[in-house]
């Protein structure tokens, strides 16, 4: 019991990591874009999401409605869905149903991932421990980048306003690579982003349409086998 | 207003997580379904960058190298930090170098 918590700590450090160096630039965008510094912390606490919280923060920045921004967050967070579900299929049979709601709050792409690839059935200790450094390395980068975006010099946050999307990048790029047709879709998101943007199409409303719009064709031009998917 | 959004938000990420891990049992079935599903954060991340990022700085040639330094770092399959970190430097070394001139 102790030893799954431990090693769901440990491997969960290199995440905290890497979340802390990322919510850095959230923090620094949320309070450019006007919110408090308690806003901003309190968003990552809740949310543990980057692209999800980003959308949001553009869609909040820009005052538009909030079917808009549930919307948004619907689509963007569509993925966790699944996710969700892949992860059920590899609990340990003895987790109940309120543990199931607590490590439901933070299955973020990264956490999945090490779950996924962690030997055997999951155990409710070792879930916890997995999550519990990302979450306090999210929500603590968030608050250090809005405290210290007002202190750096300006060509500084100007640098760390594309960690996001460099994370972003580092994401699609590798499987774009290997696979044609995730190539494709992005590409055929892409450009109809950028065409969308050039018709002052709100940022929620675009990344809705484009997710959406280039996911639908390509399932319907290439759908993907039984073990390609999770 | 704010914190009302920031409440939503944070409501519709946790069911979004919540609800496939408690209600619902075995695999979906539906393969157009399961294949938009596959697409969605690949399209969704990729809508998202582009073409934002190009907005994101003080200027559209310091995003520029910080684009090329994220496709390139990600192509040889560097981790989220390292090609991350390496847009960043990127953009403060161009920024730099446009003052100079």
């Amino acid at each position: 019991m102790k030893k799954e918590f431990t090693q769901g700590l440990r491997d969960g450090a290199p995440i905290m990591a890497g979340y802390f160096a990322v919510s850095f630039s959230f923090g620094i965008l949320a309070v450019q874009g006007g919110l408090s510094l308690l806003q901003a912390a309190l968003t990552s606490l809740t949310n543990v999401t980057s692209a999800g919280q980003f959308a949001g923060l553009q869609i909040i920045v820009a005052g538009s409605t909030l079917v808009e921004l549930v919307l948004t967050q619907l689509i963007i967070n569509l993925r966790y869905a699944l996710m969700s579900l892949s992860l059920s299929q590899k609990l340990d049979e003895g987790i109940s149903l309120w543990q199931r709601l607590i490590i439901a709050f933070a299955n973020t792409d990264e956490i999945f991932a090490v779950a996924m690839a962690h030997a055997g059935s999951l155990t409710f200790p070792y879930l916890v421990g997995l999550q519990i450094l990302p979450i306090l390395g999210w929500t603590a980068g968030t608050a250090t980048g809005a405290i210290a975006g007002s202190l750096l010099p300006a060509a500084l946050t100007s640098a760390l306003g594309v960690a996001l999307y460099g994370m972003f990048i580092a994401v699609v790029v590798p499987v774009a690579r290997r696979a044609r047709p995730v190539l494709a879709a992005a590409l055929l998101a892409v450009a109809m982003s950028c065409v969308l943007t050039a018709l002052h199409i709100s940022a929620g409303v675009s990344i809705i349409v484009c997710t959406v719009a280039a996911s639908a064709v390509m399932a319907l031009l290439h759908p993907v086998e039984r073990g390609d998917a999770l | 207003m704010t914190w009302g959004y920031i409440a939503v938000m944070a409501l519709v990420t946790y069911l979004i997580r919540a609800l496939p891990l408690t209600l619902i049992h075995g695999k979906i079935q539906n393969r157009w379904v399961r294949s938009f599903l596959y697409y969605v954060p690949y399209a969704c991340l990729s809508a998202m960058t582009f073409p934002a990022i190009f907005f994101a700085t003080q200027s559209v040639w310091s995003a520029a190298a910080g684009v090329l330094a994220a496709l390139v770092l990600a192509f040889f399959d560097r981790s989220l930090i390292t090609v991350a970190a390496g847009a960043c430097l990127a953009v403060l070394v161009v920024e730099q170098l446009l003052t100079v001139i």
